[in-house]
């Protein structure tokens, strides 16, 4: 399997999702090599093979110094900043190399980054390569594409024996945007891994204060000006509201611009990036999580907010909306409405109430084991087609 | 010699418009006018006129041996007359035959029975005018709402006058027992229950168009057939669902018409077979036995509860906020606001916040205008609110 994140060194839902798939598809008896660009601390897991591509990279750069003096290897970061390109392709090389000496039946990938490796080690050793999408160029940056990420995106897409896709919404922009026959993708929703004790994350707030989160990269994508606006329409309307921005972006000079000038900075927060209990402790203490997203294929955050009993609003544009119901649905754009949906949940405690306890009940078929088991199918169908 | 009773209800809830929270206070209506008249021209195009052309086809060509029975909404009749007075006149025309009998029910089509007896009787005493009014027939039979019933609305019921009452033939209320047969209510006297065939009338209220179904297609023969044989142990056999069913919730393609058509020749074709009206079937039969419901039950669902009504947070949250201001309403004396305020309790609102079963996609989503129950929660809220502010003259200042 060829990543770019794992816990605990993650950046967004990619990393939590390989975590909890990876698990099921162990727990089901898959074995899983898992390659990393590059992780500066240690991985302690017991269901993946860690292997690095900086640490390949380097015994390559070392071994054929004299005989390739113009070959300079790549220092990887496992970041998305920088020069992340060139990234790509030498993590690209190495899994090459990394097929070579391991034994393995089939190549899942997961997203753009990963096209490379997925295409080298395919043409090492001529398994099948699956690309798992998480999400695509369109949802990251709109109409404003990066071209040279479309184009691997692209030639991903064509290369590759399946395709998996996260949502019906992404298997139809996959579909729409690069053309790829809808015959070829299998729709495996993500999940959210259930963990026991939340209770010990009671923390006390200010009676009758409400808190209203965003968490996510502040970032396009994540429609974090759309929350801006609204929570200015709310402001007005309900008394003691907080609204927490939990995240970094490059969108984020702008959000804190406009709430500045708005006059708003009262009842704002912005926390930064938060990982692990911090996560936990800010969906304890939220009345209610919304994600405005512009384009996310999936959204795995409204799943763990309602872990945590908290009612959720989501924007339509999102995969995740395709199993939950007991959510609601705005379009993204629509700041209005979602205005209008915050104030009403804030307002009446019964819609809380009723929401978060019918979400309990839906979380139950929502689980990792049943993702696992499709892309399970998914294996099955490629290894017959081989035979 | 075992008759067939049929009753259809006919219903249409006013539909209310979006209303947000940023429309409370500014004096903006409830109603949805526009979807309103659509709604009810396309069910009038697609069930009522067909269906009512068929009806008293059926009545004429058998001389008084086809008979079935209505219950209307007020809340209906005031459509019908507002925008298809035409079908409001082919209703006259059924009833005008003799052939047809009405029964009476709450006029706004609300849950009064349960939260507020003073309100039910005068939403009873409102619809039977409005009975006397446009068809100049005054019901002696009372079914409530959605098949309410219980052992204590029984005996209320009777003490109103009315002879008979319907209810649900569920299995619980019966056990062992036959649906064809009449009851008295424990604790009632003189009225008499007349209880719903489930099975029956669901094989043509839901099955008929089910092409999973084992025995699809259902033609009138084979109805009928199923009909005599249950005739083998009944009285009356009771067949009540929505009048919609005839050519709405089974579109006309199904060939729900021509069932209709054919079914009365084929269910006379034995000789002792007969359709009564309900009133009718309480002067022909004896009650068989007692029938005990201390818990209230109804036509819906599996569970034939009140739980699609009544029972989660929204649905308690939300009526218990439009019966708090019965006391408040009624002080204000104002005709309009009484009035406004009555309409608000129509169950099909609190039907629409039921969260039971949503994540199926199966009926309640199919009558649903909203896209969720929240969403009809926090739409019917802010009309409760904008509403209240009414009741209690508050000048809106622009907050919450």
């Amino acid at each position: 399997m060829l990543g770019w994140e794992f816990p605990p060194y993650i950046r967004g839902g990619l990393g939590t999702a390989c975590f909890g798939l990876t698990e099921a598809l162990s727990r089901r008896g898959v074995e899983i090599i898992f390659v990393l660009p590059h992780i500066k601390g240690e991985i302690v897991s017991s269901h993946v093979e860690i292997r690095m591509a900086s640490q390949v990279e380097k015994s390559l750069h070392f071994a054929h110094l004299n005989s390739y003096p113009v070959w300079r290897g790549h220092t990887f970061t496992g970041e998305y900043g920088g020069d992340i390109l060139s990234e790509v392709e030498a993590y690209g090389r190495a899994a090459g190399l990394i097929a070579e000496k391991e034994r393995f039946d089939l190549i899942h990938a997961h997203d753009w980054m990963t096209v490379y490796g997925g295409l080298a080690a395919r043409g090492k050793t001529g398994r099948p390569y699956i690309y798992h999408v998480h999400s695509l160029e369109f949802d990251r940056s709109g109409d404003n594409v990066n071209r040279d990420i479309f184009e691997i995106e692209k030639l991903g897409l064509l290369q590759a024996d399946h395709i998996i896709s996260v949502s019906n919404y992404t298997k139809e922009m996959t579909v729409r945007r690069y053309g790829i026959s809808p015959e070829k993708i299998t729709v495996v929703h993500n999940a959210v891994s259930h963990k026991e004790g939340t209770e010990k994350y009671r923390v006390q707030k200010r009676s009758g204060e409400k808190v209203v989160l965003f968490l996510g990269r502040i970032t396009f994508q994540k429609g974090p000006d759309y929350f801006v606006e609204a929570a200015r329409k709310v402001i007005g309307q309900v008394p003691d509201v907080t609204f927490v921005m939990a995240g970094t972006g490059d969108m984020m000079p702008r959000m804190v611009e406009r709430v500045a000038s708005l006059g708003l900075g009262r009842h704002f927060r912005f926390t930064g990036f938060l990982k692990g209990e911090e996560v936990e402790r800010m969906y304890a203490i939220s009345d209610l999580y919304v994600m405005p997203s512009v384009s996310e294929p999936f959204g795995i955050t409204p799943l763990e907010a309602m872990l945590y009993d908290v009612p959720v609003i989501i924007s339509r544009q999102s995969g995740v909306s395709e199993i939950i119901h007991h959510a609601l649905k705005v379009d993204f754009w629509n700041v209005e409405e979602l205005a209008h949906l915050i104030i009403s949940v804030l307002r009446h405690p019964a819609l809380a109430w009723e929401m978060t306890e019918r979400s309990r009940d839906e979380l139950r078929n929502i689980h990792w084991e049943r993702a696992a088991d499709r892309v399970i199918g998914v294996y099955n169908s490629l290894s017959q087609r081989k035979d | 010699m075992p008759a067939v009773c049929f009753y259809f209800q006919v219903h249409q809830p006013l539909r209310h418009r979006p209303f947000t929270v940023f429309d409370i206070g500014k004096g903006l209506s409830y109603e949805d006018e526009d979807m309103n008249r659509k709604i009810l021209e396309k069910v009038a195009q697609k069930c009522y006129l067909p269906a009512n052309k068929i009806m008293k086809e059926l009545i004429d060509q058998y001389e008084g041996r086809f008979r079935i029975s209505f219950s209307f909404s007020g809340v209906i009749l005031e459509q019908l007359a507002r925008y298809c007075p035409e079908v409001l006149a082919s209703f006259r025309a059924l009833v005008q035959t003799g052939a047809v009998e009405l029964l009476g029910e709450t006029y706004y089509h609300s849950l009064a029975s349960l939260f507020s007896l003073q309100e039910f009787h005068a939403q009873v005493e409102k619809h039977r005018e409005a009975m006397e009014k446009n068809f100049q027939f005054t019901p002696c039979v009372f079914r409530n709402t959605e098949l309410i019933f219980s052992n204590s609305l029984a005996a209320e019921v009777e003490k109103m006058g009315y002879r008979a009452m319907l209810a649900e033939g569920a299995d619980r209320l019966l056990g062992w027992r036959s649906p064809n047969y009449l009851y008295v209510p424990r604790g009632c006297k003189n009225l008499r229950v007349l209880l719903r065939n489930y099975r029956l009338s669901d094989d043509i209220a839901f099955r008929f168009c089910d092409r999973g179904w084992s025995e699809y297609p259902l033609t009138a023969d084979k109805f009928a057939r199923w009909v005599h044989k249950a005739g083998l142990d009944a009285h009356v056999i009771n067949l009540f669902m929505d009048y919609e069913t005839f050519g709405e919730h089974q579109w006309a393609d199904t060939g729900i018409f021509e069932f209709l058509r054919v079914l009365p020749e084929k269910i006379l074709a034995q000789k002792e077979f007969s359709f009564l009206t309900p009133s009718q079937a309480v002067e022909a039969y004896e009650a068989v036995g007692e029938i005990d419901a201390p818990e209230p039950l109804s036509w819906a669902d599996v569970e034939r509860d009140l739980t699609a009504w009544v029972g989660n947070h929204l649905q308690n949250d939300a009526i218990r906020a439009l019966y708090d201001l019965e006391r408040l309403v009624k002080e204000r004396g104002d005709e309009d606001l009484l009035e406004t305020w009555r309409k608000l309790q129509t169950s099909d609102y609190f039907y629409y916040m039921c969260t039971k079963w949503f994540a199926d996609g199966d009926v309640h989503k199919y009558f649903n205008p909203y896209p969720s129950p929240y969403e009809a929660y926090i739409n019917y809220m802010n009309i409760i609110d904008d509403f209240t502010r009414r009741v209690k003259e508050e000048k809106g200042d622009g907050r919450l």
